[in-house]
């Protein structure tokens, strides 16, 4: 094994950033095995599909696994945990680092039994040679063992060699979650900690112009008030306090505000703003698109979409010695460590970020903005450590949410119902503006400061994954295509990362106009789908589908249930997902049943899988039939769950998923492949339910009315 | 001023003020995590713990009216070293993504199934409407809340 320092050699996944084995895995003596992600859990299971790797690829058993909180101060960077990519990034690096510190056991025991590596056998951490006696891992191990770059020249096991990989494995939080054990940053609870809340101006650009600080610090148990531009916040002994204290400053703060929302929150609005525009895909056979028979338009919006996280953002901050220390749960501690030290003033090492678990996040909602906020307060307070619990209001006010979309496509069949010409135009602001360290500040209370920050520019994920334009590109086989991008840079409304981001919107829109067309063709859609498609796994999850849903060709609802289908690979390169829903349309639309068949490449953890999909499918349910964040011209109007109801217990489909496992091939990321094709397929029912086609989510009663008038 | 509340069989006795919300003290007083800060406004259920037996959102429930009454907490399910029926089965369907709501649902779950051990579908469904997930786990905690029905979660 040699590394030719000069050049490094790209290792696989995060490897390749973070390069020491020791990084990664640590061998102790008791018995057990450290892995050190940089990866969070963020709700989706990730641990337990992080430790089986690690189990399967040392041979030990699962129970031996412990995973070390992800902490600035020695995980790997491993940047965002988003885009379904921790698998394929931080997955993969744990793959080989742990096939690697295997072979270096072996080597060792090779060693120590005197005899070659040919002859060794492993089984949870015992090495034996065939020619008898054996030496185990805790025997072997060292602190040097892994002290060392890692080569990625020890290939991981093949499939057919799995015994943890593909099986399924229970996940390791959720005894303690369903005992009420703390284990989120919200149930963090520190010597001498005190209490705090924020005072956020009532709308985005409000000006603090009064406040009786005295009056507020007068109150029982308020320790300090922090008053800094249009940021105020409040510090208490007791949290009751703080809330009381924050109730007394919402009364008599005065603010000035500005009317710099959108007139509408109809997402047509895009339409008329300024764009960046890029066409994206691009192909011309004018031979085919001369055959043209019959064209069709159609407009599709979706609308701002909040993350909703159930339990409000949380952080807790202790400053101390010229120096802090952050618990967050947010998606990315080095990257928020540096928009931290870039507010502060100060050398990012001087600052511990730690991660712990919050409530499911979806995306990038106050998690990071929560940091900064017990930031500022513990600053006020040296030496005590503040838990700052965002309101249910903060969360749904000041958190960026989904952006607003509009997808215009227009698309010509020729004569024997073929799609011969595509055209596609989307509007969207970027969906990222997470804290980068890059250009300017991504944290709320840096841009409400006396002196204040710049947020940094937006960035728009590059394709293939893409951000605005993630799936925009279908991946359907047409002879002509072109696809624009259309960029809206102005943000009225603060936005970001949401769970599939502009595939949510994409994949609705062209996985409509898809039945839209077949309709057009006379076609059935799960035939008119394949008949545009090559990809055999793309197949394959169809088939799978329509065949578990007992799908019939040409099948009509009867006026008030109905069936339809939607698909994706997601990001055009990830997980592929077909899903049939069946709706039924009363007084309200209900999604009965649902059906998916996914392929997500080998499957660490199928039950994993399975309840990712199961929940991505559920919560697109939600998002398709309820919501939409709610505004007038200067204020936010959606602070509770009131305003913004999502699907409950009496309206939750029944869900069965079929996984497609390929264990030959590499893992494909699967937490967000659900959003497009269900929120199609939902309208594709209705549309098969009733013979009304609706374009705008949410596909409210007012929708349907509207349709149907 | 000092109030005493019995919270899963032992008396405590809590100095704060009457109205503060009976979330916080069992949080920060007796730390007790199990219930957990959702809205504070009663609307999700994240919080919700028995009083008497009876489900009540304790973010929206003032320390004053708990006076005297018994309190269960999802703390105070176990018995005998052992997880209660509906915290096994909720393991055993692995009805959990991130786990925020679980608490609250399980404590819902239980004042539901001690007034009707075998409720039906639509009964469960009707006594967590109060509840939220925003996971989309619905159907495992459904699937749970059945199979500790099943094996007579009673206690």
């Amino acid at each position: 094994m040699t590394t030719d320092q000069n050049a490094p050699r790209k290792l696989p996944g995060n490897l390749n950033t973070n390069r020491r084995l020791d990084r990664w895995l640590r061998i102790n003596r008791d018995g057990t095995v450290t892995a050190f992600p940089g990866k969070v859990e963020i709700g989706q299971g990730i641990l337990t599909a992080l430790a089986q790797i690690v189990a399967e690829e040392l041979d030990v058993a699962l129970e031996r696994l412990r995973l070390a909180p992800t902490d600035t101060t020695y995980s790997p960077d491993e940047g965002m945990t988003s885009g379904s990519q921790s698998i394929t990034d931080g997955g993969v690096a744990l793959r080989y680092a742990a096939a690697e510190a295997r072979f270096l056991l072996l080597q060792r025991a090779a060693a120590r039994l005197g005899v070659s590596l040919e002859q060794l056998s492993v089984a949870d951490g015992v090495v034996s040679a065939r020619s008898g006696g054996s030496v185990s891992y805790w025997d072997l191990a060292t602190d040097d063992l892994l002290a060392r770059e890692a080569s990625a020249e020890i290939a991981p096991k093949p499939a057919s060699q799995h015994t943890v990989i593909g099986t399924p494995a229970p996940r390791r939080d959720i005894a303690a979650k369903v005992s009420g054990v703390p284990v989120y940053v919200h149930d963090l609870d520190l010597p001498g900690m005190l209490h705090g809340r924020l005072a956020r101006p009532p709308s985005y650009d409000a000006r603090l112009v009064g406040l009786d600080e005295a009056e507020v610090r007068s109150l029982p148990g308020v320790v300090a008030l922090v008053r800094d531009g249009n940021f105020v916040g409040v510090v208490a002994a007791r949290e009751e306090q703080a809330l009381r204290a924050l109730a007394r400053i919402k009364r008599i703060a005065s603010w000035e505000e500005k009317t710099a929302l959108p007139q509408t929150t109809d997402p047509r609005f895009l339409l008329k703003e300024t764009t960046e525009d890029e066409v994206i895909s691009d192909k011309r056979d004018t031979a085919a698109a001369a055959r043209a028979a019959k064209t069709l338009e159609a407009e599709y919006t979706r609308p701002y979409i909040a993350h909703a996280a159930l339990g409000p953002s949380c952080a807790v901050a202790r400053f101390e010695n010229g120096r802090y220390t952050v618990w967050t749960h947010s998606q990315g501690i080095y990257p928020l460590r540096n928009d931290l030290a870039g507010v502060l003033a100060m050398d990012k090492e001087r600052i511990a970020v730690i991660h712990m678990e919050g409530a499911g996040c979806y995306g990038h909602n106050g998690a990071d903005d929560a940091a900064l906020d017990a930031v500022l307060l513990a600053r006020a307070v040296p030496g005590r450590p503040v838990r700052v619990q965002w309101t249910r209001e903060d969360e749904f006010m000041w958190e960026p949410y989904g952006p607003a979309m509009v997808v215009k496509l227009k698309a010509a069949l020729d004569s024997a119902g073929n799609i011969i010409d595509w055209n596609e135009d989307i509007w969207s602001n970027s969906h990222s503006t997470r804290p980068s360290g890059l250009g300017g500040i991504n944290l709320l209370a840096a841009w409400h400061l006396a002196q204040p920050f710049k947020p940094a520019p937006p960035r728009n994920p590059p394709l293939p994954g893409g951000g605005s334009h993630r799936n925009a590109i279908p991946i359907y086989e047409f002879p002509n295509q072109r696809v624009t991008n259309r960029l809206v840079k102005r943000m009225p409304v603060r936005v970001s990362a949401l769970r599939a981001l502009g595939a949510s919107a994409n994949v609705f829109a062209i996985e409509s106009f898809m039945d839209e067309l077949a309709g057009a063709a006379g076609a059935d859609p799960v035939e008119f789908r394949l008949r545009h498609l090559k990809d055999p796994r793309a197949r394959a999850v169809i088939e799978t589908v329509a065949s578990k849903a007992g799908w019939r060709k040409g099948e009509k609802g009867d006026g008030a249930r109905g069936r339809g289908v939607g698909f994706a690979r997601y990001k055009n390169g990830a997980c592929y997902l077909a899903v049939i829903v069946e709706v039924e349309v009363g007084r309200e639309i209900a999604v009965r049943r649902a059906w998916a068949a996914i392929d997500a490449g080998l499957v660490i953890n199928p039950d994993g899988l399975i309840n990712q999909t199961e929940g991505g499918i559920i919560q697109s349910t939600s998002w398709a039939l309820k919501e939409a964040v709610r505004f007038d011209r200067s204020r936010i109007l959606t602070s509770n769950w009131d305003d913004y109801p999502i699907l409950n217990f009496e309206e939750s489909p029944q869900v069965e998923v079929t996984i497609l496992n390929r264990p030959e091939l590499p893992p494909l990321g699967a937490g967000e492949g659900q959003q497009g094709p269900t929120t199609a397929a939902i309208a594709n029912a209705i549309c098969n339910a009733m013979g009304i086609r609706l374009r705008d989510m949410p596909f409210t009663r007012e929708r349907v009315m509207a349709a149907l008038a | 001023m000092t109030i005493t509340i019995h919270v899963n069989g032992t008396g405590h006795a809590v100095a704060a003020e009457p109205e503060t919300p009976l979330l916080y003290v069992l949080r920060n007083d007796l730390k007790l995590k199990g219930a957990r800060f959702g809205c504070g406004l009663g609307q999700c259920g994240a919080c919700t713990v028995l009083v008497d037996g009876k489900p009540v959102q304790s973010c929206d429930f003032p320390l004053s009216a708990a006076a005297g009454k018994s309190v269960t907490t999802v703390e105070g399910l176990a018995a005998d070293g052992k997880l209660h029926p509906l915290q096994r089965a909720f393991i055993a369907e692995q009805a959990a993504q991130c786990g925020y709501c679980v608490t609250g649902i399980i404590m819902t779950a239980k004042a539901l199934l001690d007034a009707n051990p075998r409720p039906s579908d639509a009964e469960i469904r009707a006594a967590l409407k109060g509840n939220l997930c925003r996971c989309g786990t619905h159907q495992r905690i459904l699937r749970a809340i059945r199979r500790a029905s099943e094996a007579g979660a009673k206690a």
